[in-house]
C-alpha cells in the first residue's frame, strides 16, 4: 500500500499543493481505514495538519456529495465462512434490463446488481448479479426461488462460482501527492 | 495486496461478534467518538468494541474499516474485466495481473473466461491504458465490461 502512494508522482506546484493538500491527504489517509481508537477523527486530524472539527466537516461534505457514499466495513464472505460466491449473468432483451435489475437487486440474496455490455458472441450476458452463501446448493436453491418468483425461467443464464480469490482489497482512487 | 494462496480456516463469530458486524455494515456515525456511540447501541464497552474490531480484522473478517468510495464521483475509474486463460499458463497471468495496483479484487471462474478481476484507476482514462498494459504484459485480450447502470441492492449482509 505504502508503495502504491510513495511511487505516486506529481507535478503540482507548490502553491497549488498547498491550497489541495489536506483535503488529498485525509481523503488518502482514510483509503486505508478509520483508526481504531476512541477519538479517529482526531487521530487523522492530526495526521493531516486540520482540527478534528474539520476532517468532521470535510467528511460529512463527501457524504453529503456521493463521494462516499457509506462509513463501513467490508465484510470478507470467505472467512465467515461464506464459501460459495456466485456471478450470475443474464441474457435478457435491452428493453427489459433496467425492470429485471429492480426485481433482482430487491431479492434479500443478492449483493450485487449491474448492466453491462455484452461482449459478442464470447458474452451475451448484460445483467450480473452476485449471490453469497455458506454453499453452493443454498446458493443455487437461492437462485431457484429467484428464477420462480420472476418467470425468468426462460432467460439464458450462467453461473459463475469463484473457484479462487486470488486478491481482495479496497479499491483506492486516491494518491497522495508530493510537493 | 498479499495473493491469497493459502486461507485461513472461517472464523466463528460469537453473538457479540455478529451484532457489530451487522450493525458496522449500516455505516459508523459522524460523531466525535463513534465507536462509543455504536458501542452503546450494542450494550458493549467502547474498549470491549474496539478489541473485538481488532481481533476481527486481524481474523481477515473485516478487510478494511472505513469509507466506501464512489469511484466515478471522486474522478477515478472503474470496471469489471475478464481473461480468457490457458489453464497452462493461469499461474503466470495471474502474477502478471495481480502485479497491477489498479487491480482490486481478481477472482478465478467457472467459466471459458476463467479470470475476472476488477480495475480502479486515479482517473478514467487510466482504465483504457491499465488494460492495454494487461494486454501487452499477458498476450490476452481484455473483455472490458464497464457498469452502465447500477441497481441497488440492500446493503446489508447478515452473518
Amino acid at each position: 500500500m505504502n508503495g502504491l502512494i510513495s511511487t505516486a508522482t506529481a507535478t503540482f506546484t507548490a502553491t497549488a499543493f498547498r491550497a489541495s493538500a489536506c483535503p488529498e491527504r485525509l481523503r488518502s489517509l482514510l483509503e486505508r481505514g478509520l483508526p481504531l481508537t476512541e477519538r479517529p477523527w482526531r487521530a487523522l486530524a492530526e495526521q493531516c495538519g486540520m482540527s478534528e472539527s474539520e476532517v468532521l466537516v470535510w467528511v460529512e461534505r463527501w457524504q453529503r456529495e456521493g463521494l462516499i457514499k457509506r462509513l463501513g466495513l467490508v465484510v470478507r464472505h470467505h472467512a465467515l465462512g461464506m464459501r460459495a460466491n456466485a456471478m450470475v449473468v443474464w441474457d435478457l432483451p435491452d428493453a427489459a434490463v433496467a425492470e429485471v435489475g429492480r426485481q433482482l437487486a430487491a431479492e434479500p440474496a443478492v449483493t450485487l446488481c449491474y448492466r453491462r455490455p455484452r461482449r459478442l458472441p464470447a458474452w451475451p450476458y448484460n445483467l450480473f448479479c452476485m449471490i453469497h452463501g455458506a454453499r453452493r446448493e443454498r446458493v443455487l436453491a437461492a437462485l431457484d426461488g429467484i428464477v420462480e418468483r420472476h418467470d425468468l425461467q426462460d432467460v439464458p443464464r450462467r453461473v459463475l462460482f469463484s473457484l479462487k480469490a486470488y486478491k481482495q482489497c479496497g479499491g483506492r482512487y486516491t494518491r497522495e501527492k508530493q510537493p | 495486496m498479499s495473493t491469497h494462496r493459502h486461507r485461513p480456516e472461517p472464523v466463528e463469530l460469537d453473538a457479540a461478534d455478529r451484532g457489530i458486524v451487522n450493525r458496522l455494515q449500516d455505516g459508523l456515525p459522524l460523531v466525535e467518538r463513534p465507536y462509543a456511540t455504536v458501542a452503546a447501541e450494542l450494550g458493549l464497552s467502547e474498549g470491549e468494541l474496539l478489541y473485538r474490531l481488532e481481533r476481527l480484522l486481524e481474523a481477515g473478517v473485516l478487510s478494511r474499516f472505513g469509507p466506501m468510495y464512489h469511484a466515478e464521483r471522486l474522478g477515478g475509474g472503474l470496471t469489471l474485466a475478464a481473461l480468457e486463460v490457458p489453464e497452462a499458463d493461469f499461474e503466470r497471468v495471474t502474477t502478471a495481473v495481480n502485479a497491477f495496483p489498479e487491480v482490486a479484487h481478481n477472482y478465478r471462474r467457472e467459466h471459458r473466461l476463467n479470470m475476472w478481476f476488477v480495475l480502479a484507476t486515479e482517473t478514467p482514462e487510466r482504465i483504457g491504458e491499465t488494460i492495454a498494459a494487461i494486454e501487452a504484459t499477458t498476450g490476452l485480450a481484455v473483455f472490458n465490461m464497464p457498469k452502465q447502470e447500477e441497481f441497488h441492492v440492500r446493503l446489508h449482509l447478515p452473518v
